[in-house]
């Protein structure tokens, strides 16, 4: 389905400033301490981001003065916390362009997003014999519960091959869609290699063959514009901590008509219209799968960071991240002895790296001398390091606080670790 | 530089470069496979034990400056043990590495030279990774050793 016309005016591109990195900066308070009395230098983003003054003030603010708990008491702070709670949903939905409110669902993070739909979804699909379709490119929280829910059902999961730049092989996973295939479900941008995916169109041939969607979109949603409906996905999952939000709060959108047919994910207060002990009637969407009390801070505190990347715009976020990546890995690959994993032609955000001879793990520990965060290891993706042949990679990941300056400090870093290992 | 330079001495550098003993025993008794889930870091053991002592020892696998030179190291070390003296040196290395051990107490020799991994608490898993898959081969535990 294409997005009408309606779509297209109330999120098409809307004008706006350049990024103003300075400012940007004064925001996020942690960026100016020292680590081992350097600089920070925090390149770890796609771990999670740091959070704007704005973010934090929420949290701070929920608890001084609103805390209570939601949907249950008639007093004030209720009502006020509920109102507040609801507001992060309606931003949620308005930010990456879902039809309704309902179709928000809050869980704990994109890992948790994506257990609920195959614990759920998944489960009543899947028979003997049927299969799901991932990509080699998947986060293990992309993978693994798809395992679960396959050796429960009997079911088969398969794998789109990617090649050597780290780009999925298209014409071999439209041949993976086949008539047992009940699920696709794939990353909208690689944490480990940065490769943005070509979702629209994975989408479209897996739609022609009546098979839903699922997009892991928690490296994605942090560095471009989302749009679910113009993406026409079944399911899209993401995390607050991944957007300059907190930890414990991320988002599951589905198509309300999904939702509605699912079962509960898990049973318990705020899910429920009434329970008697022979039978409970379920609450409406998205309340059916919100049982018990959740990160109420944490979800008001998105609905701060998603206002401050609207104010910012996502347009202008993507540009300044993407000519900093180019400027990143064009740095990087001037480092003697350098090799970049995941070359694709369009990626976001991440720069995974290997110097010859020297371990990730030692790059890393020295790096963090300098006062320079990466991650280093397999990234929670351990099948795509096997394809590459590597056991782990250093991976420099973006954000939009990031600096040139960073970029070469990262790269004097890499000079120092071949000083070491000389 | 100069805490790095403690880290990473030369030892420890030229047994990352040149590790000793890397290669596969075929007359091994006693096997056992390491491997670190944070880092990725794997470690193949073999020894062989006669008459309660390891006369041979050596390994294979991949890992970052401080597990491989800590492999290589300890197979040096090691050789001509038995299984309760390799064990003993095990803790007073461990002791070592992290910091419950004061260097040049512990009559540990070349391997004095893990005392810099004291001040990185991540990387004592490196520094003790080929010793628990030691213990492991010794104890003729079939499961993989995990430092998680």
């Amino acid at each position: 389905m294409m997005p009408t016309g309606e779509t297209l005016r109330s999120t098409g591109p809307v004008h706006s400033p350049e990024l103003d990195v300075a400012r940007v900066r004064a925001d996020f308070p942690i960026l100016s301490r020292t680590v081992h009395g350097k600089p920070l230098v925090y390149l770890d983003n796609a771990a999670t981001t740091q959070k704007p003054q704005c973010v934090i003030d929420a949290l701070v603010r929920f608890y001084t003065e609103d805390c209570s708990n939601i949907h249950r008491g008639v007093h004030e702070l209720s009502e006020r916390a509920t109102a507040a709670y609801e507001q992060t949903r309606s931003r949620i939905r308005r930010f990456i362009n879902a039809a309704e409110e309902r179709e928000i669902v809050f869980v704990r993070g994109a890992t948790e997003a994506i257990n609920l739909v195959a614990q759920t979804f998944g489960r009543m699909r899947l028979a003997a014999g049927d299969e799901v379709v991932i990509s080699a490119l998947e986060h293990h929280s992309n993978i693994v519960p798809w395992q679960l829910v396959c050796a429960e059902r009997g079911a088969r999961l398969r794998v789109a091959p990617i090649d050597e730049r780290g780009e999925i092989l298209i014409d071999e996973l439209e041949k993976l869609l086949g008539p047992r295939t009940r699920m696709l479900a794939v990353s909208h941008v690689s944490n480990a290699l940065g490769t943005v995916n070509p979702v629209a169109r994975i989408v479209e041939l897996a739609r022609r063959r009546g098979i839903p969607v699922l997009v892991d979109g928690a490296q994605a949603v942090p560095h471009m514009k989302i749009d679910v409906r113009a993406l026409d996905c079944d399911f899209y999952a993401f995390s607050g901590h991944k957007m300059y939000g907190p930890t414990g709060i991320g988002v599951l959108y589905g198509k309300a008509r999904h939702l509605e047919d699912m079962p509960p994910y898990q049973g318990g207060g705020d899910m429920i219209a009434s329970v008697t002990f022979e039978r409970t009637e379920f609450a409406k969407l998205p309340h059916k799968f919100e049982a018990g009390t959740p990160s109420i801070a944490a979800g008001i505190a998105l609905g701060a960071a998603v206002d401050y990347l609207e104010k910012l715009g996502m347009d202008a976020v993507a540009r300044y991240e993407n000519e900093l990546l180019r400027y990143a890995t064009e740095a990087l690959a001037s480092v003697p002895g350098l090799r970049i994993i995941g070359t694709a032609a369009h990626k976001a955000g991440v720069v995974s790296f290997v110097l010859d001879g020297i371990h990730p793990h030692d790059i890393g520990t020295i790096l963090d001398q300098e006062g320079v965060a990466v991650r280093t290891g397999h990234h929670c993706a351990q099948p795509v390091m096997d394809f590459f042949g590597v056991p782990a990679t250093a991976r420099a990941s973006l954000a939009l606080y990031n600096t040139r300056a960073e970029i070469d400090a990262l790269v004097a870093g890499l000079r120092k670790v071949a000083e070491v290992f000389r | 530089m100069s805490e790095l330079r403690e880290l990473y001495q030369q030892v420890i550098l030229d047994h990352h470069k040149r590790p000793r003993n890397y290669r596969k025993l075929p007359g091994a008794n006693r096997t056992a496979l390491g491997h670190n889930p944070l880092c990725g870091d794997k470690i193949r053991l073999y020894a062989l034990v006669e008459d309660g002592r390891i006369s041979d020892i050596a390994f294979e696998g991949s890992g970052c400056a401080i597990s491989t030179a800590s492999a290589s190291m300890m197979t040096e070390s090691v050789k001509g043990k038995t299984a309760a003296e390799a064990e003993a040196l095990f803790e007073r290395f461990h002791d070592l590495v992290t910091g419950r051990r004061e260097a040049g107490g512990a009559d540990l020799g070349k391997l004095e030279a893990f005392a810099g991994v004291k001040e990185y608490p991540v990387r004592v898993k490196c520094a003790t990774l080929a010793w628990h898959t030691l213990l492991a081969a010794l104890r003729g535990d079939q499961d993989t050793v995990a430092t998680e």
